[in-house]
């Protein structure tokens, strides 16, 4: 039996980790913990949304946007000795595109941002990778678009030993009953982070990471990092007022002014999401009509909402992205609250006293909403005050209600999204770029195609400004001309930490490193 | 005997077959599934499709059905999606198991050792203060939910007084050695005191929000039964025969009465996990109750079935246990 040695930072959860290999994660809890194991080419600057350089110190790219020359750090090796170097980039792409049939569902982030695998490359973004010197890697994609090379930042995209991967069958995913079951490797990851992976006990649900002694950056200045998984939120806050963990994340916005008088910090950081209530022509024929959809956005009183509703730095939401994505279009004012001007809206559409089939989620908070029906009660309330009829639905979260959302079968519903990189189409193009599978109806919009190939072009676009430019039209067009559903707000999320915590960056992609937290400066 | 056990054994397989049955189909007649709670916003049709081709969850129920007998014929009862994806659901069942065993066994140690030595003397000294004082305590531990007793125990001994721990089974920055996963247990036998030490804290508020109902129940059958065995025309002989009070009250009184006791501390056992589901939650205790809570709010299917059959196993394999303590005690038992 030995104590350690230094203090850790130790970070209450609220779940258990996937696993520990970043490709096959999907939630937030993995990636908090894979985050601090492994790196990207690209990295996010701590603080913002910026895409700055991390395993590559520069990149260019041909006139079409098509061939990237990643230029490499050279005193970079990962946690097991081997080298990095182009060819583990290469190996790292060509592995993450060559996946079983198990492994393509389970890589959801390689699927989301490349489209396809080796098996049907004439879906997949991804072209093919070559290692032109010892520290330049080169990546062909097939067609140029706004995402590449930001997606790189994903910490599922990170660059992982080649020597590890290959000892424990990294790619040795498997459909079993109805779950993956995972390699070796999963539970022993190799990255080249500033942290390496020491254990995790299962039996006590901790995960213990332990300082890489031959990091080439800066030396993390907490020796150890400790996640202990605690899913209840009043039990995390009750840890945290104990002393027995030094922070956790989303704190219920009620409870900030407690935790803050407590002598906790509370880390609030810039919003990057977006809360919207969906409408769904397809369900609802009367939604089709412009006239219709502005009259239920002049209903709301969003101000209002946002001020009693959703936590301090909250905003109106004045398109479907927060400001700090290139293609924000900064000239759109909010839809002003106007109850008088819905009526007469409404009745010039013939649709006073329609009805809406409104539905919200139980059993869940997100980011953008901290409490669904808190909010949704608020909404309901002005559209009512028009004169619609509400019909109010609910479902869980996991019980029933995105299936709802996605088969259509809800006039209108809250929904929202936090981007994972920066970028227009990760916002825009998620919600209306793809035609055929979209929650908004657009298809059955006599607009639906031609806003579906604006966006894809406006993503295609290799100049920088020409392509913000494009998406700030096409936000002009969809708040004014199309108005596929009614963006709400944009809502900061916090992390609290105790009052010894120090060095900690928040970050608006909720992608914290803590290598530079230390409790009471130890 | 042994016919008595091989029978109730051969009746237990046909219990978890048709529970199993139940519960399979049960659960994929709920709203949502694994697939909404692995894509969260993520999910288009498409997504979902692939995902669910992926899971065999596009199959009709029946053939998912006979794949998972299949399976489990072959001691595969699936993998977990969320509790802790990609480990096997049995292997989930025996990590999570020891927790919940040694949480239970802590607050049935707790239940008994107060509730029949206190429902033994309350009877004896009836209208007595401490008669009064064990009846209103039995009425508390009845009434209050768990869960809320679980939350009082913690908000003041844990985070006002900070005299125990808030949740958890150990500390993590303990560098403890497992080896049953009884923490306690562990402890002593690697004679890492601390360990042990630390675990036993963790365990002092689960154990006793956990003891309360069984405490209040065990106490109250105890006093019933001692009342009415005081009463039996035996005890009067064995007073008339000169027999000294000492051994009246063991061979004779506590004897007969702990006969419906034993049946009840048998009965709390299938209590103690249900209880446990609250407390372990509320504790983040990391047991099969947790894992159980977990599961359902996720849709975990091969974890549920697998924990809920193995809670149906461990009822019924307990009660055969109460069974054959009862006719250890009772020789009349044995000859029927």
């Amino acid at each position: 039996m030995r104590a350690r040695a230094a203090v850790p930072f130790t970070f209450g959860a609220a779940g258990a980790p996937e696993m520990f290999d970043p490709l096959y994660a999907t939630d937030g809890e993995t990636f908090r913990v894979t985050r601090q194991m492994f790196e990207g080419l690209l990295d996010i600057k701590p603080g913002s949304a910026e895409v700055v350089p991390g395993l590559a110190t520069e990149w260019t790219s041909n006139e079409d946007g098509t061939v990237w020359d990643f230029t490499l750090r050279d005193d970079v090796k990962f946690h097991d000795g081997t080298d990095f170097n182009a060819e583990a980039v290469c190996a790292n792409f060509e592995r993450m595109f060559d996946q079983n049939e198990a492994g393509q569902v389970a890589a959801e982030y390689w699927g989301y941002v490349m489209g396809g695998f080796a098996n049907d490359p004439e879906s997949s973004l991804y072209g093919g990778c070559e290692a032109t010197d010892e520290f330049t890697a080169q990546v062909t994609i097939t067609r140029a678009t706004s995402g590449f090379p930001t997606m790189l930042t994903l910490s599922s995209l990170a660059m992982q030993s080649p020597t590890a991967m290959e000892k424990g069958d990294a790619n040795g995913i498997a459909a079993e009953g109805e779950g993956f079951s995972f390699p070796e490797y999963a539970q022993n990851p190799v990255g080249t982070g500033p942290y390496t992976f020491g254990e995790y006990d299962e039996a006590n649900a901790t995960i213990t990471l332990e300082a890489f002694d031959d990091y080439y950056g800066d030396a993390p200045e907490s020796s150890e990092l400790v996640f202990k998984v605690i899913p209840d939120e009043s039990t995390r806050r009750q840890e945290l007022e104990a002393g027995s963990i030094d922070g956790y994340d989303l704190p219920n916005p009620v409870d900030w002014q407690g935790l803050e008088d407590g002598g906790n910090q509370v880390e609030v950081r810039p919003a990057f999401n977006i809360f919207y209530l969906g409408l769904n022509p397809e369900a609802n024929p009367v939604l089709k009509d412009l006239k219709v959809r502005q009259a239920l956005y002049h209903a709301l009183d969003r101000e209002q909402i946002v001020q009693s509703q959703l936590p301090e730095g909250a905003e109106v939401a004045t398109q479907f992205m927060p400001s700090t994505v290139s293609g924000y279009n900064s000239s759109l004012e909010p839809y002003p609250y106007d109850p008088e001007k819905a009526k007469s809206l409404l009745q010039e559409a013939g649709a006073e006293g329609m009805t809406l089939t409104f539905a919200f989620p139980t059993d869940v908070t997100r980011p953008y909403m901290p409490d669904p029906q808190k909010l949704y009660d608020a909404l309901r309330t002005n559209l009512e005050d028009v004169g619609v009829k509400v019909e109010v639905v609910s479902a869980s979260w996991n019980g029933g209600y995105l299936d709802n959302v996605t088969a259509g079968k809800y006039d209108a519903y809250l929904l929202g999204w936090t981007g994972d990189y920066n970028a227009a189409f990760n916002f825009i193009g998620t919600f209306f770029g793809n035609l055929k599978e979209n929650d908004f109806g657009t298809e059955v919009m006599p607009w639906g195609e031609q806003l579906a190939q604006d966006l894809q072009a406006a993503d295609a676009i290799v100049d920088d400004a020409e392509r913000a430019a494009a998406f700030e039209t096409i936000n002009q067009q969809i708040m004014e001309e199309y108005l596929p559903g009614l963006p709400i707000s944009h809502s900061p999320p916090a992390l609290v930490v105790g009052p010894e915590v120090e060095g900690l960056i928040p970050s608006p992609l909720t992608a914290e490193e803590f290598s530079t937290v230390s409790v009471g400066g130890q | 005997m042994i016919r008595f056990i091989v029978r109730r054994l051969i009746a237990m397989v046909g219990v978890v077959l048709v529970l199993s049955l139940l519960l399979f189909f049960w659960l994929r007649s709920l709203p949502g599934g694994p697939v909404s709670a692995i894509l969260g916003e993520r999910a288009t049709a498409s997504r979902r499709a692939a995902l669910e081709a992926a899971l065999g969850l596009d199959q009709p129920v029946y053939v998912q059905y006979l794949k998972f007998l299949e399976r489990a014929a072959q001691g595969n009862f699936g993998v977990s999606t969320q509790v802790l994806p990609g480990t096997d659901a049995l292997d989930i069942f025996w990590m999570r198991l020891p927790a919940t065993l040694e949480l239970s066994f802590f607050a049935l140690v707790l239940a008994t050792s107060l509730g029949i030595p206190l429902g033994y003397f309350a009877a004896r000294r009836r209208g007595s203060v401490l008669d009064n004082t064990s009846i209103v305590m039995s009425l508390i531990g009845v009434a209050v939910p768990v869960f809320f007793t679980a939350f009082m125990l913690k908000y003041f001994f844990a985070v006002q007084w900070n005299l125990l721990p808030v949740s958890g089974r150990q500390d993590p920055g303990l560098d403890a050695t497992r080896i049953t996963g009884f923490f306690v247990l562990d402890g002593i036998m690697t004679r890492e005191w601390d360990a042990a030490g630390n675990a036993l804290l963790h365990l002092v508020l689960p154990s006793l929000a956990l003891a309360t109902i069984p405490f209040a129940v065990i106490f109250r059958i105890t006093r019933a039964s001692v009342l009415d065995v005081l009463d039996e025309d035996y005890v009067r002989t064995a007073e008339a025969k000169g027999l000294t009070a000492r051994t009246i009250r063991g061979r004779h009184v506590l004897r007969n009465a702990m006969l419906p006791v034993t049946t009840i501390i048998g009965l709390q056992v299938g209590g103690l996990l249900a209880g446990a589901v609250l407390t372990e939650t509320v504790f983040a205790f990391g047991g099969i109750g947790q894992a159980l809570y977990e599961a359902f709010k996720d849709k975990d299917y091969a974890v549920l079935q697998v924990l809920i059959m193995a809670a149906a196993v461990i009822y019924v394999l307990v009660n055969l246990l109460v069974d054959i303590s009862y006719a250890i005690i009772d020789p009349r038992v044995r000859t029927r």
